[in-house]
Order: structure tokens, then C-alpha cells, then sequence
């Protein structure tokens, strides 16, 4: 195995600052460390906490968009440009860039780690599905209709596009059109049945995961789920590796590393 | 035929490398995954009397030679810790149950439970370096570890081992008190107490501010205090600090472990790191004629 690697901390500026939805904000920074579509990275904001973020935005000049709900998200989503965090990584191995057509389903924030591996393919080739709550909270439409030839939107109150939730949206698209893949991320419970419908239609997928995660680094095991540790082997799982879990879609832990239902 | 087999104090194990604790260790499935990964025997993450969601972030700091970690021994309380033992169970290897308290009735409590959930051995975490009242600051007292080991040697029946602190220099004393008092096997060592300072942020970036320092930059000192201790001991002695391939683990065995335990390793190498580990020791002992693996424990002795 050649997981043997080094991440060092550095210190980088907020040279941008976006407001892409109500509580939703997009820093961008520069930095050159080498990523791929799907990787996360460590956000250390000293004084405050350090957390886990899907990154945006690849490149040189980086960038995390990050939904104000809790301690560390409030200091991230407060800052401006000129301001400084720490960050480590990338982390985690991310989405396997597919060919063919493609469907992209998107809940909530599950955009911002999805639209990297969107910018590798072809605009053609690639079908979007993106859930909201509600249209106030619609997250990177025009972003993603740079990139995909078919951008739709499902909101579950009815305020914007299709009434009801991104998989239904995603079933009616897989009706119109055969994909050769889907990638997905988003609230578990959207993934689980996600994953769901894909296994009906016989379409391969990927998913991005996520859990309560604190070293981040592959060691102690915070984001294990059935064995896998979300930092490492993940977060992005491919359709046969979720088949075989047993926990998704039905349990996460605690940060005392507990049981909990989803 | 090679034999990798070891008997470590009276628990069979099919090869001498063990998950160490406090990596990988906190559930069921991760403790399966490390199974599948060739372990011979796996310790868990040290478990206490109530959950305990252990130091604020950062807690882990990567270094090109090893680790500093200030998790601050989050666990999910011994009441619950139940379901992943059941889990790791099938992993069909020993499972060592690791346990820390901050007195002798509650390390003999929490051993207790071990022993009920089918722990092959029970190990003291008298060595934690981060956790305020536990780990280290009970485990440089030699009078307070002979004190402990008589406890929990009086609640069980499985074996017990002591995992030691290197961040003294009474690690002898500490370790002999320990087996007049009966303790079945020395675990040696734990991390080093350390600090990292970002020169940009211009604080220590753990939020303990104190750390562990793991990983190849500890073995030396691992394989000294494995060394010293074998000469002043009589019951087995089981090496951990920086070991990652088959020569650090022969290293370890060579100044006197009867067994070897794995953490850093798997997080820079992977699981399949144990599996690794005693396919490199099987071709060496094929190259030097050696059959049965005990025959190297010890031999860097005069």
C-alpha cells in the first residue's frame, strides 16, 4: 500500500469572499497543494475549533463553501477577505472522474464537493440534479449550468422547479435518459435512497459520506463506518462498497464514538 | 514451515503483532477491519466508566516522522462499549480491552466488564500523556501502579498487562512494583509527552496545547526502555512505539518483546500494515533458518 504521505499545516488568506445562498459562504484562497475532485481538507481557526470541509473549488486558488451551523462554521462563514485560517490536507479519496453520461444529484451543501468532478467533464456529458429545502437555499444553479448541458432543480416546498426531493427529481431524469453513472452528495437519507434507486436502475454510483471526524488523518478511527474510515477510504464510496454497509443511511456516532440512529 | 505463533502471557496468538490502542480500536467494525488487516491480537481504544468526547480539535498534528495526538481518550463509556466488543468478537483473535480510570476500584470495575464482554487480556492504560487525573499522572507513581494491578488482579481472572509511560525516569521502578503486584505482561511504551508551536498562528496547535509524540521518531526510545526492561523483568515484555515494517518490529522483538503492537503504522502504511509485517519476518526467518519466532526474542542480548 503507498498510503504513506505527510500533510503540514499552512497558513492561508481570504482573498474572496461569496455569499452563495441565506448562511452559505465561499472563501477562496490561495494555495497549490494538489487535490482531485471530492477531496476534503482540515480548517483550523486557532481560538475557535478545526473541521472537515469539501473543497469547492480545485486549483490554485482554493476554496470551501461552508453553511453556518455551528461554532467553527459561524467563525468561517464571519470571515473576510484578508482574514487568515490554517488548513491541512487535502484529505480522503475523492470521486473516480467518469466517462460516459453522467447524473449529478446534489442536496443541500453536497454541491460544493460535486462541482470539482463536474469540471472535468464535458458539458454534455453531464446532467444535474440539485435539492433544496427551499429556493432561498438553492446552492451554485448557475455555477453548474457552466458545466452541465441539463441543470434542474427540485425544492421540497414547491418554490422553485420540480415540487419534491432530489431523488424523485433524479428518477424522473433517469426515465428520460440512460446514465452510465451517478454521483452523489448530500444529506444521508437522500443517499441512502439514492443509492436505492440506482441498484433498480442498475446504474453504477459514487457517494460522498460523511461523519463526526476528528483527527482526520486516518488514525483514530472517529469516522469509521462499518470498518472504513471516512478520512481515508473515503469520503466518496462507490455503489458496491455502500451495498455492503451496514451502517449507512442507518447509523453514525457520536463524538464519544456512540451509537446514533440517522 | 515458519511459525510466526507466540504465547503472550497465556493468550494464543496466530502472529506477535497487535493492534496497538487508541487507533482504530473505538468500534466494532474499524477493530474487524484491523482483523482482516493480519493482526494477531487487537487492543481497543481505552474505554472508561462514561462517555467521553475527549479534547476539542485540533487534536492531531502530522509530522514527516510520526504523530503528536492530544485525542484526550474519547470513548463511548463501558456501559455501550458492549455492542462493539459482541461486534469485534468475530474477528475470531484475542481482543485486548484497554481500560483507564483515576482510581484502583474503577481501572478493576471497568477491567471487570472486560472480562464479561469475552476480553482475552485486560490493559492499564497507566500511560496516557494528555488526559488530566488519568493515564500517566497515576502511571509515574510506582506505589499507585502496584496498587492498581493488585485491584484489578483480584476482579479477574484474564490476564492483565501494564501499558508504561516513557515520561519518567522511574520507568523500571514502576514496571517491577507493577509485577510484584502481580501483573501478567509489560506494554512499553506510550507516546512521548510533546508540544508543536505554529510559527504562523504563534500557538501550539493542539487545543491541550500537550500532545504524544508517536511514530518512527519514538523508536529508539521504545526499543531502549523494551531492552532494559526484559533485563529487569521476568514476565514478557510487548514493544510498541514507531514500528512499521518487519525490521522495526524484528527490532523490538531482538531487545526482548514477545509481541509487538502497531498504531502510527496503520495510519501511514494502512491496515494491511500487520499482514505485511509477518510476511517480512516469515522471509527472514526462512533466510536464517529460524523455524519458531520465539527463538528471536531476546537475542540482541549478550
Amino acid at each position: 500500500m503507498t498510503e504513506r504521505f505527510m500533510v503540514t499545516q499552512t497558513m492561508v488568506t481570504i482573498a474572496s469572499r461569496t455569499e452563495e445562498a441565506e448562511g452559505v459562504v465561499t472563501l477562496r484562497f490561495d494555495w497549490n497543494a494538489p487535490a482531485s475532485p471530492g477531496q476534503f481538507i482540515m480548517v483550523w481557526i486557532p481560538g475557535v475549533d478545526e473541521v472537515p470541509m469539501s473543497l469547492s473549488y480545485l486549483g490554485d486558488r482554493k476554496g470551501i463553501t461552508v453553511k453556518n451551523i455551528g461554532e467553527a462554521t459561524k467563525a468561517l462563514t464571519s470571515m473576510l477577505v484578508g482574514d487568515r485560517i490554517m488548513v491541512r490536507g487535502p484529505y480522503g479519496r475523492g470521486y473516480h472522474v467518469p466517462t460516459g453520461k453522467i447524473l449529478v444529484v446534489g442536496g443541500g451543501t453536497g454541491m460544493a464537493s460535486l462541482l470539482p468532478a463536474m469540471e472535468r467533464i464535458s458539458a454534455t456529458d453531464v446532467h444535474t440534479a440539485i435539492g433544496a429545502r427551499n429556493e432561498k437555499e438553492l446552492l451554485f444553479e448557475e455555477r453548474s449550468k457552466k458545466t452541465s448541458s441539463n441543470v434542474r432543480v427540485s425544492t421540497d416546498d414547491g418554490s422553485k422547479g420540480f415540487h419534491g426531493n432530489a431523488v424523485q427529481l433524479a428518477k424522473e431524469m433517469m426515465s428520460e435518459t440512460r446514465y452510465d453513472m451517478v454521483l452523489g452528495c448530500g444529506p444521508e437519507k437522500m443517499l441512502f435512497f439514492l443509492h436505492k434507486l440506482c441498484l433498480d436502475m442498475g446504474i453504477p454510483c459514487q457517494m460522498s459520506l460523511e461523519r463526526y471526524m476528528k483527527c482526520g488523518g486516518g488514525l483514530c478511527g472517529s469516522c469509521a463506518i462499518d470498518g472504513k474510515r471516512v478520512c481515508r477510504e473515503g469520503p466518496v464510496f462507490s455503489g458496491d462498497e455502500l451495498k455492503e454497509m451496514k451502517e449507512f443511511g442507518k447509523q453514525r456516532r457520536d463524538e464519544c464514538g456512540g451509537r446514533l440512529k440517522l | 514451515m515458519t511459525s510466526l505463533k507466540v504465547v503472550l502471557a497465556g493468550v494464543e496468538m496466530e502472529n506477535p503483532t497487535m493492534l496497538a490502542s487508541g487507533i482504530m480500536g473505538e468500534t466494532g467494525g474499524s477493530l474487524l477491519a484491523m482483523a482482516k488487516g493480519g493482526a494477531g491480537a487487537l487492543v481497543t481504544k481505552s474505554i472508561g466508566s462514561v462517555p467521553r468526547q475527549g479534547h476539542k480539535n485540533p487534536t492531531l498534528v502530522e509530522l514527516e516522522y510520526g504523530y503528536m495526538n492530544a485525542m484526550g481518550l474519547p470513548n463511548p463509556g463501558i456501559e455501550a462499549f458492549g455492542d462493539e466488543m459482541y461486534e469485534a468478537s468475530k474477528a475470531g483473535i484475542p481482543i485486548v480491552g484497554s481500560v483507564f480510570g483515576s482510581s484502583a476500584e474503577e481501572f478493576a470495575t471497568l477491567a471487570r466488564r472486560m472480562q464479561e464482554y469475552g476480553a482475552e487480556a485486560v490493559e492499564l492504560n497507566l500511560s496516557c500523556p494528555h488526559a488530566k487525573g488519568y493515564g500517566m499522572e497515576m502511571g509515574v507513581d510506582p506505589d499507585v501502579v502496584a496498587n492498581i494491578v493488585e485491584e484489578v488482579k483480584q476482579a479477574v481472572v484474564i490476564p492483565v498487562f501494564a501499558k508504561l509511560t516513557p515520561n519518567t525516569h522511574k520507568l523500571i521502578d514502576v514496571a517491577k512494583a507493577a509485577e510484584g503486584a502481580g501483573v501478567d505482561a509489560i506494554v512499553a511504551i506510550n507516546t512521548l509527552k510533546a508540544m508543536k508551536i505554529d510559527v504562523d498562528a504563534r500557538q501550539p496547535v493542539l487545543s491541550n496545547r500537550y500532545g504524544g509524540l508517536s511514530g518512527p521518531a519514538v523508536r529508539g526510545v521504545g526499543v531502549r526502555c523494551v531492552y532494559e526492561l526484559f533485563e529487569a523483568l521476568k514476565i514478557p515484555v510487548i514493544g510498541v512505539g514507531g514500528i512499521e515494517d518487519w525490521r522495526s518490529a524484528l527490532e523490538y522483538m531482538m531487545a526482548g518483546a514477545v509481541a509487538v503492537q502497531i498504531g502510527s503504522g496503520v495510519g501511514r502504511s494502512g491496515p494491511q500494515v500487520f499482514g505485511d509485517i509477518c510476511a517480512g519476518i516469515s522471509d527472514y526467518m526462512t533466510q536464517n533458518g529460524i523455524r519458531d519466532i520465539t527463538q528471536l526474542v531476546g537475542v540482541a542480548h549478550d
